[in-house]
């Protein structure tokens, strides 16, 4: 237990550092606007707003190459504080997207057909699948952001996304349907 | 005893002799007990039995993690009788989300033998601090209906004031009115508990509304020859609010984002109060709780003290239940929700069930638009603007909600009682406070998301860099040799 409890800690504690060091070595000093819409933005590195990453999406609304609404996991959210930090006009999400948006969704991987075969490793943005070659490979559901760019390179397919079930700590009261 | 008054608040019809005038019964013991994992504010807790475990009345059934929850806003969970864990998997729960939860379910043997119980003989003896961790593994939460873990608030340092909440403004609610007309030497001495465990404090005010003049008088009576005060305060809702309360007895104003502890005051509910005598000079930890069952979808409205995890329907039909209930409500007239069906378990935060007849709860009549009136605005209890709430809220802009200071509202409901345009005020705000938090939530995880983000593009270019480093050494290798 306590050796769990030790080495666990300990690689917290490594990563955390290593993280602390990325963050510090490889700061970029882009256009603070530019960054303000990036936090906004879910941070999933999906690309379904068809550029590849947040930060690269962000960077596109500034040159005027992109619409405030292309962000799905974002939603109506994300879309109203870009739309309110820039001063623009509200622009719906198509029906698709707002879909998206409602579902939280999680990658879970079938181990018993697994191969180990790294590609969805390689492919997952966050570093949320732990595995090595051979092994078979599991999801660390807390860092899981739902991107699913996991689940085309698997060429056994054993990745599913599987909705999160909503819990009564993260339900939310629904806006009122009248009024 | 000079007292104040609060901004604003409403004189409702209370419903209250319907329930008032019957002794406190004993609900009979059900053949199947569920228990919920969270049934208050804060952690969640976990099983710490096993399906098949024989379990006694009193036993702890699920901890805290780690077992220590005087450390957590987290309250452990006692057995309320003695019996067999039969499952331990999801079932629906009362809470307004009508979704389930893990419960933990024990089939009684109609034995109800208690475990062992921990009394503590002379709690003076002991320090503020231990009595505390007694409460705390006790499973004591505010039973006025918040449910908020009630060890925590014990916890703060220099408290001049404490006072215990009688008020029970609420319609429709009795349990507090009976316990105090039936129990008043046990509230008094829960009191003194109270005030020992948060280091001796200076008053002691036990708060009571004018519509109880019965509970008045039997608490100013065993109170009579010791520093106890018992106040009588006016009648208006939302009098038991904690804010409000400590407006009214100390003319003091809680600041906004602050706690009552942070001007020396902390208050705790009367049947809260029981609880901590009960456990303290009996070791017997929170396993029941008095509650009203009212309303005319029942033939007999009454309080019951109910052991905790006992399906609703049994006590609704202990009550007499009427074939024609048109809503099962959780809670009182104003804050409480309806429920969609009668199997859900009685929690710690049940206070009250209301079994509503045919036209005796007033359906929203058609919804008219905002007419800049500013009647909600005059009953705000806080002070804030409702209507400013409103159309920022409806719009979903949040920021200018929160601006309107939203998350100082208590979800009273005073607005919207009075808005003649019958508009769901308060639906809005806890609209608009749920998104908000969710998205700090997600906020949190996508900064998270970031940093792994951008560790793994380090991580990428850093194994590039030693693969080309490699080559480099091959191809040198292989030049020399
Ligand atoms: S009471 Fe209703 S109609 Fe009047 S200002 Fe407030 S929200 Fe508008
Ligand atoms: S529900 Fe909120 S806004 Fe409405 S009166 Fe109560 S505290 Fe004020």
């Amino acid at each position: 237990m306590w050796i769990v409890i030790g080495t666990l800690g300990g690689l917290s504690l490594f990563f955390g550092l290593l993280l602390g060091y990325a963050a510090t070595r490889f700061k970029v000093e882009g256009n603070p606007i530019v960054e303000q819409i990036n936090t906004i933005l879910p941070q999933m590195q999906c690309g379904k707003c068809s550029w590849p990453g947040c930060r690269p999406y962000a960077e596109a609304i500034i040159r005027g190459e992109a619409e405030i609404n292309q962000c799905a996991p974002g939603g109506e959210t994300a879309m109203l504080a870009i739309a309110h930090l820039l001063d623009r006009e509200p622009k719906p999400l198509n029906a698709e997207d707002q879909v998206v948006a409602d579902t939280k969704l999680l990658a879970v991987i079938d181990e018993s057909v697994c191969i180990g075969c790294t590609k969805c490793i390689q492919a997952c943005p966050v570093d949320a699948i732990l595995g090595a070659p051979k092994f078979m490979h599991t999801v660390i559901a807390q860092e899981c952001t739902g991107c699913d760019l996991c689940v085309a390179p698997c060429p056994v397919v054993c990745i599913k996304m599987v909705p999160v079930p909503l819990s009564l700590t993260t339900w939310k009261w629904p806006y009122p349907n009248s009024g | 005893m000079r007292l104040w008054q609060f901004h604003g608040g409403v004189h409702l019809d209370g419903h209250k002799e319907l329930s008032s005038q019957v002794p406190i019964a004993q609900a009979n013991l059900p053949k199947f007990l569920i228990f919920p994992l969270l049934q208050h504010i804060g952690e969640p807790t976990e099983p710490i039995v096993h399906v098949g475990d024989k379990v006694l009345k009193g036993q702890i059934v699920a901890h805290c993690f780690g077992s220590d929850c005087s450390l957590m806003i987290s309250a452990p969970i006692h057995a309320s009788s003695s019996g067999t864990v039969v499952a331990i998997e999801l079932r629906p729960v009362p809470h307004p989300s009508q979704l389930t939860a893990i419960c933990i379910v024990i089939e009684t043997d109609g034995q109800d033998v208690w475990t062992e119980l921990n009394a503590i003989p002379d709690y003076t003896s002991l320090s503020p601090a231990a009595v505390r961790e007694h409460i705390a593994h006790a499973g004591i939460v505010g039973l006025g209906g918040a449910g908020f873990p009630s060890h925590v608030k014990l916890r703060p340092q220099d408290i001049d004031t404490l006072v215990i909440n009688g008020a029970e403004c609420e319609p429709y609610i009795t349990c507090d009115d009976r316990l105090m007309q039936e129990c008043p030497q046990d509230i008094l001495e829960g009191a003194q508990i109270l005030r020992h465990t948060l280091g001796g404090t200076k008053r002691c005010i036990i708060a009571v509304e004018d519509n109880k003049p019965s509970a008045f008088q039997a608490l100013s009576q065993v109170a009579q020859s010791t520093s106890v005060e018992v106040v009588k305060v006016p009648t208006l809702y939302p009098t038991g609010g904690e804010r409000q309360l400590i407006k009214v007895l100390t003319g003091k104003e809680v600041g906004r984002a602050q706690f009552p502890a942070s001007i020396g005051v902390v208050v705790h509910n009367v049947e809260t109060t029981r609880a901590v005598f009960r456990a303290v000079t009996q070791g017997r930890p929170l396993v029941s709780r008095v509650v009203t069952v009212t309303g005319n979808g029942v033939d007999c409205p009454q309080n019951l003290e109910v052991l905790l995890g006992t399906p609703m329907r049994e006590v609704l039909a202990q009550c007499g239940r009427k074939s024609d209930i048109e809503q099962l409500i959780m809670g009182g007239g104003m804050m409480g929700y309806a429920l969609p069906r009668d199997d859900l378990p009685m929690i710690k935060t049940t206070n009250c069930l209301i079994a509503s007849g045919p036209g005796e709860l007033r359906v929203p009549p058609p919804l008219l638009p905002c007419i800049r009136c500013n009647a909600c605005a005059q009953v705000c209890p806080i002070h804030l603007l409702p209507q400013q709430l409103y159309w920022h809220c409806k719009a979903k802009d949040f920021k200018r909600a929160q601006a309107y200071h939203l998350f100082d509202c208590i979800d009273c409901g005073c607005c919207a009682y009075v808005c003649p345009s019958h508009i769901p005020l308060v639906s809005y705000y806890r609209y608009a406070k749920a998104e908000i938090r969710a998205s700090e939530r997600e906020h949190k995880k996508a900064e998270q998301a970031q940093q792994r983000h951008e560790f793994r593009l380090f991580r990428v270019e850093r194994e590039k860099k030693e693969r080309a480093e490699r080559h480099k050494q091959r191809a040198k290798g292989v030049d020399s040799g």
